[in-house]
């Protein structure tokens, strides 16, 4: 038993390090640190940065231009980035639809769409979730109807994520109404460009605009866009589930989140005193310090499985389970260390006090309200739960 | 034993509850709660007509009321239907006028709105530390997140004189007021004095302050249960109907057993309010308000985020009522003394 790194690995965290001082803006970092809302712009900026570097597609292997990077490695760059307070890198082209190309697309696919993915010609989203079909995906219901080399889309998909900077979609969709609803769904790639589809936006529970819903009205859309064969839509979907499950726990964002709080609770206070000193918040905090301090191990023990025996097991979703609930309990933590501070609304409100946007104190209510989704987008906590029982405990 | 409410009680929470809901319905809640002045100015005048703010103050300060019974029949219908009309500005001011023996009559009828500014930025809850001061009639600092603030004509402010605490009248024509809306609706304002003119209403405050907020803090309790009570029907209505695999999500037992236990969390939080709410005025109301906070806190926070969890991404939008409802619940924590406050006020009288 050894916890330490190996002296590559950590050369290899100093390189990731001194990349980042040498080359992710302030200004970028600084609303990342915030909690402010990125635009567009922030987002392919990083992206661009990144992709000089050759690290925008870390989790790709080589011969696609992505890092090739061992799990472990990823491991290390995504705590880094985190810690550095770096733009997420938006997942839906880089993180699921790159690997889907590269593992069923073809070789006309993978040519044309991956550079452009890298170079940020294309901004993809992702249209599997319907109104009806949220857990139960496989009961969605927006049809394709194959009609000489096009297909004809009627439906709607919804929670569309950054829909509104999108320039594709690539959608799970029927193509069979008999048999099991698995085995009639279909992946395709779509142009919002498209006559025929309308994108609206949803405002979320804290007033932000990252969601939308997305109708489509006779879309015809060419056969070629088709991904693997007709009604192999499935088997896709749950590839893209089991893949890129590294970065499920979110440590990183934990870890990042952690060293704020308690920022926050030495610079706020209570009865005179650094909110700190309160031994019932400490010990919330140290609570949540002891979970995440676990938590890394857990999830260096799954990325070490993963290294060592291949794909991780369903144990990961224990991961998504315990990380969400801790990344959660942080911004939960923020709120409260702010107290009647965290409530103004937009926040920019209290932002006439110059000393609280310095410290960084602003939109934690909003933070915390927005970050209910993680426990129930990408397999609700519950959905977690039932693959456990299955999977690993073959209740 | 009873634990019915009197007549003219139940009268008046069903006179608000028809309100709320015919006139204070969802859609122009959500559409009034976030702009200046953060609520429906014409609404609570009609609101002041049903007799809500008489409903708070005592017979002899010129109300009907004033009883916790009273203030909770009041605030639980406000919880009912996420009002935000700022009654608990009035509240305190009234409960600190009549402390003062000063007349509140233009408080009461509703044509003078009322706020009152105690906490700031490093003392959001603890009077010990507030920093305001006051000298020779004029006071300096600034008090943040006022409730009712937004559009308040008067503000009675928390200001320290010599050694002592008092409480002084401001009008918010001779402050700077910034306002803004709530992230869970509603008004509130940030106050700024410097050399600002006030006139001293109560000089040794202390006493008078701790009870207003504790009036204050059950008020909010109360709230909470109206709002939790229709949350929680928000919810079991969508368990019924939302379907997933074939069948009601209410039928899958991870769910069952967690909608019941915030059932049971409800109640709960029902009775803990009743308690303080019959403790007011006794020797023991502080101890009884400082329990009855630290569970809704709890309880509260627990059935929002549930509430939001088992929903699922339709919680998470602006459009359902229930992240409302959320919102107010888990942002009702941060209001007069969170959890940690008021527990430790319970634990401090554990002390000999
Ligand atoms: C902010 C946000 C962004 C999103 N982005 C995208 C996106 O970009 N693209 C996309 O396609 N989708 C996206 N989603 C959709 C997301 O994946 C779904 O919300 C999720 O799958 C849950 O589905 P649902 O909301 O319909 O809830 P439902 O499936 O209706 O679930 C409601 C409740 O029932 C529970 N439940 C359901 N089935 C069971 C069961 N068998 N046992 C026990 N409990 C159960 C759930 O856990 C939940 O608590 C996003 C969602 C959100 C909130």
């Amino acid at each position: 038993m050894d916890l330490s790194f190996t002296k590559e690995e950590e050369a290899f965290r100093d390189e990731v390090r001194t990349f980042l001082a040498d080359n992710l803006p302030d200004d970028l970092a600084e609303k990342v640190r915030i909690g402010g809302e990125l635009e567009k712009h922030d987002m392919e900026r990083w992206h661009a940065i990144l992709n000089d570097k050759g690290w925008l597609a870390y989790g790709w292997p080589v011969e696609f231009g992505g890092t090739g990077w061992s799990p472990v490695e990823k491991h290390i760059f995504e705590e880094e980035a985190a810690r550095a307070n770096a733009p997420r890198i938006v997942p839906f082209g880089l993180a699921m639809l790159g690997p889907v190309l590269q593992k069923f697309g073809s070789k006309e696919q993978q040519d044309h769409y991956l550079p452009r993915i890298l170079d940020g010609t294309d901004w993809w989203c992702q249209g599997y979730s319907e109104p009806g079909a949220g857990s139960d995906l496989a009961s969605l219901k927006t049809r394709a109807v194959r009609d000489g080399d096009e297909y004809v889309i009627n439906g709607q998909k919804t929670w569309t994520t950054l829909g509104q900077h999108a320039d594709w979609i690539f959608c799970l969709v029927r193509t069979k109404t008999d048999g099991k609803p698995q085995e009639g769904i279909s992946f395709i790639l779509v142009d919002l460009a498209t006559p025929g589809i309308e994108m609206r936006p949803i405002k979320l529970i804290e007033g932000g605009h990252e969601v939308n819903e997305v109708f489509f009205t006779d879309v015809r859309v060419p056969a070629a866009n088709l991904v693997g064969e007709e009604n192999m839509g499935w088997t896709i979907a749950k590839f893209l589930l089991g893949h890129e499950r590294t970065n499920i726990a979110g440590v990183g964002f934990s870890m990042k989140a952690l060293e704020e709080v308690k920022a926050l609770a030495r610079r706020t206070k209570r009865n005179g005193k650094p909110l700190i000193e309160n031994p019932l918040f400490a010990a919330r905090i140290a609570d949540v310090e002891i979970e995440l301090e676990a938590m890394k191990i857990t999830n260096l023990r799954m990325l070490y499985t993963a290294q060592t025996q291949g794909a991780p097991g369903p144990e990961t979703s224990i991961l998504k389970i315990k990380g969400t609930v801790i990344r959660q309990a942080l911004n939960d933590l923020a709120r409260r260390a702010l107290g009647p501070a965290a409530a103004p609304f937009p926040s920019e409100a209290m932002f006439g006090n110059a000393a609280l946007v310095e410290a960084g104190d602003v939109n934690n209510a909003a933070d915390y309200f927005n970050n209910r989704k993680l426990s129930i987008f990408g397999g609700s906590n519950e959905i977690q739960r039932n693959i456990l029982t299955k999977a690993m405990l073959e209740l | 034993m009873d634990f019915s409410l009197t007549e003219d009680r139940r009268m008046l929470s069903d006179s608000l509850n028809r309100f709320i809901s015919d006139k204070y319905g969802y859609d122009h809640r959500v559409k009034v709660a976030y702009d200046a002045p953060f609520h429906d100015t014409a609404l609570w005048a009609e609101m002041c007509e049903l007799g809500v703010l008489y409903a708070l103050a005592p017979e002899d300060a010129g109300g009907f009321g004033g009883a916790g019974f009273d203030i909770t029949t009041v605030f639980e219908a406000l919880g009912r239907g996420i009002c935000p009309a700022p009654v608990l500005g009035s509240l305190l001011a009234s409960k600190l006028l009549t402390a003062a023996g000063a007349d509140q009559s233009a408080l009461l009828d509703g044509s003078v709105r009322y706020a009152v500014a105690i906490g700031e930025l490093d003392a959001p809850y603890d009077l010990d530390a507030i920093e305001t001061e006051a000298k020779d009639g004029k006071l300096t600092g600034r008090k943040a997140v006022v409730y009712g603030g937004a559009d308040a004509k008067v503000f009675l402010v928390a200001a320290r004189s010599g050694g002592t605490l008092a409480v002084y009248e401001v009008k918010a024509s001779d402050a700077q007021v910034t306002g803004y809306a709530l992230i869970d609706g509603g008004g509130a304002a940030e106050l700024f004095l410097d050399a600002t003119p006030g006139t001293e209403v109560l000089a040794d405050a202390t006493a008078a302050l701790e009870d207003a907020l504790d009036a204050g803090r059950l008020a909010l309790c109360a709230e909470a249960v109206g709002a939790m009570d229709a949350t929680n029907e928000i919810l079991l209505d969508y368990l019924r109907t939302r379907k997933q695999f074939g069948v009601a999500i209410g039928k899958f037992q991870a769910l069952q057993h967690r909608a019941v236990d915030l059932v049971t969390e409800i109640e709960q939080a029902r009775s803990i309010t009743i308690l303080a709410a019959s403790k007011m005025g006794a020797e023991e109301q502080a101890k009884f308000v400082a329990m009855a906070k630290t569970l809704i806190g709890r309880a509260a926070r627990l059935v929002a985020e549930e509430a939001i969890q088992m929903h699922g991404g339709i919680a998470m939008t602006w459009e359902a009522a229930v992240s409302h409802y959320a919102k107010r619940l888990v942002m009702i924590d941060a209001q007069l003394g969170d959890v940690d406050y008021h527990l430790e006020r319970v634990i401090a009288t554990y002390a000999a």
